[in-house]
């Protein structure tokens, strides 16, 4: 099958290349570009692990084709980090809060979290809930992942940082 | 997994989508958010030769109040139905269902007009459209023309949509300021598809209802129109016996298939207890 030239923005940097239609954007992201930190997970649009943010929205890199993001603006795990290398407030407050154990969810767990805090900077834990709800974890029972974000909204908030978890 | 190959296209108007539809025939499909179309490709149960990408045509987008009804472009997302403060103050049902259907990434790319149109009948959207008396704006070849959603849905995945056609925008009539509303979704888990789900608009006065509409998800291999149901609360003020008839004569057309959420006789006594949920809520919400 013919191939198509896309250009998108990916974690900042323009990016062009040739790809075929049925591409996923999860396997663009990880054979063509070589940004491994979204995983592929379920590959049937249920755990979220493979979740960037696109446009401004939060979507499943496995559900979506390359050919759809083409002049699109993509931001994954590997653009999640301050501009001098240290940890946004999300990735501290995983570590911070023992948000992860495995950390396969991970990536796509901070994903979801940025877009929910960019669009709710206060949630509420029923909200924090609800807005991970398309992400899963098997490791955590999901509590610490819960205060990872509680972590980073009162951070970005500007709030007192708080102690470390034991 | 890794859809088997296809041409792509994303035409910037409708007009170019009906001709490429119409050039393509039976071996296009039409790609709308593709929350469903994806998955389906990625497992080989939809093999298509052209996919049509829908998503850049800009007459498709957008919600507005038209006199009495509100006019949902096909490719408003179930995020955008969440987000519009003109559905919440006039249709609210449609607003809880979006918030009902799938989970947050898949309601950034879900859209409804694929939600309505895929004649899946997991599919939350069909039966509150039914309930609300929506219609369906389809173009084709052979010019447009306009569907109620209460006639639209033939089978499972089987619907009035001829090959080449797309469904353009969802007709919504305002219901009465007041009206109660309420869709009871029992599910297993956030993301999955109804057990049994039950849709009541209805129109009460002084805590009598005088207009009633109860529709069924996922209990058959169409969305359910439950008109008997509905007459048995009409002229109450849905005291136990009202209730229980209205229950009643909704299980007498639930068909449900047997599968991982139940068997056929559970998903029927659950269908006919989000009838009765529904039916209370809506009252409890009504301001009439």
């Amino acid at each position: 099958m013919a191939k198509t030239q896309v250009r998108m923005s990916v974690n900042g940097r323009e990016v062009e290349a040739l790809v075929e239609p049925r591409t996923l954007l999860i396997h663009f992201l990880r054979e063509q570009l070589s940004l491994t930190g979204a995983h592929i997970g379920c590959d049937t649009t249920h755990c979220g692990a493979c979740t960037v943010d696109l446009d401004g929205k939060s979507v499943k890199s496995c559900t979506l084709f390359a050919i759809q993001a083409d002049g699109a603006s993509i931001t994954t795990i590997e653009g999640m980090a301050n501009a001098d290398g240290s940890l946004s407030a999300l990735q501290e407050g995983f570590r911070m809060e023992h948000g992860l154990q495995c950390g396969f969810c991970t990536p796509g767990m901070i994903m979801r979290a940025h877009r929910l805090l960019k669009e709710n900077a206060n949630p509420s834990e029923e909200e924090i809930r609800f807005g991970i709800s398309g992400n899963l974890c098997r490791c955590t029972g999901y509590q610490n992942i819960v205060k990872a974000i509680q972590y980073a909204a009162a951070k970005l908030s500007g709030a007192p940082a708080k102690e470390a978890a034991e | 997994m890794i859809p088997a190959p296809f041409a792509y296209h994303r035409p910037k108007s409708l007009a170019e989508a009906t001709a490429l539809l119409g050039q393509h025939a039976d071996t296009a499909r039409v790609l709308a958010g593709g929350q469903s179309l994806i998955p389906m490709m990625k497992l080989r149960l939809a093999a298509p030769d052209h996919l049509v990408d829908i998503g850049a045509i800009a007459e498709l987008k957008g919600i507005a109040r038209k006199g009495d009804s509100i006019s949902i472009g096909a490719m408003t997302t179930q995020h955008e139905l969440v987000a519009s403060p003109l559905v919440a103050e006039t249709v609210p049902i449609i607003r809880e269902t979006s918030l009902l259907v799938a989970d947050p990434q898949v309601r950034y790319l879900g859209t409804v007009g694929g939600n309505v149109a895929n004649g899946d009948p997991g599919n939350d959207m069909p039966a509150v459209m039914m309930c609300l008396d929506a219609s369906y704006r389809i173009l084709g070849r052979g010019g447009e023309r306009r569907v109620k959603a209460r006639e639209f849905y033939r089978g499972a995945y089987a619907t009035a949509l001829a090959d080449g056609e797309i469904v353009t925008a969802i007709e919504v009539p305002i219901p009465r300021a007041g009206h109660g509303y309420a869709y009871e979704k029992l599910k297993r888990k956030i993301g999955d598809y109804a057990t049994a789900a039950a849709a009541v608009v209805l129109v009460a006065d002084a805590g009598k209802i005088s207009q009633c509409a109860i529709t069924l998800s996922n209990l058959g291999d169409t969305p359910l129109n439950a008109e008997a149901a509905a007459a048995a609360v009409v002229g109450s003020s849905l005291d136990a016996a009202a209730l229980a008839a209205a229950a009643k004569a909704a299980r007498t057309i639930m068909a449900p298939a047997a599968d991982t959420r139940g068997s056929v006789e559970y998903r029927t006594y659950v269908g006919g207890v989000m009838v009765e949920r529904a039916l209370k809520r809506a009252l409890a919400c009504s301001k009439t």
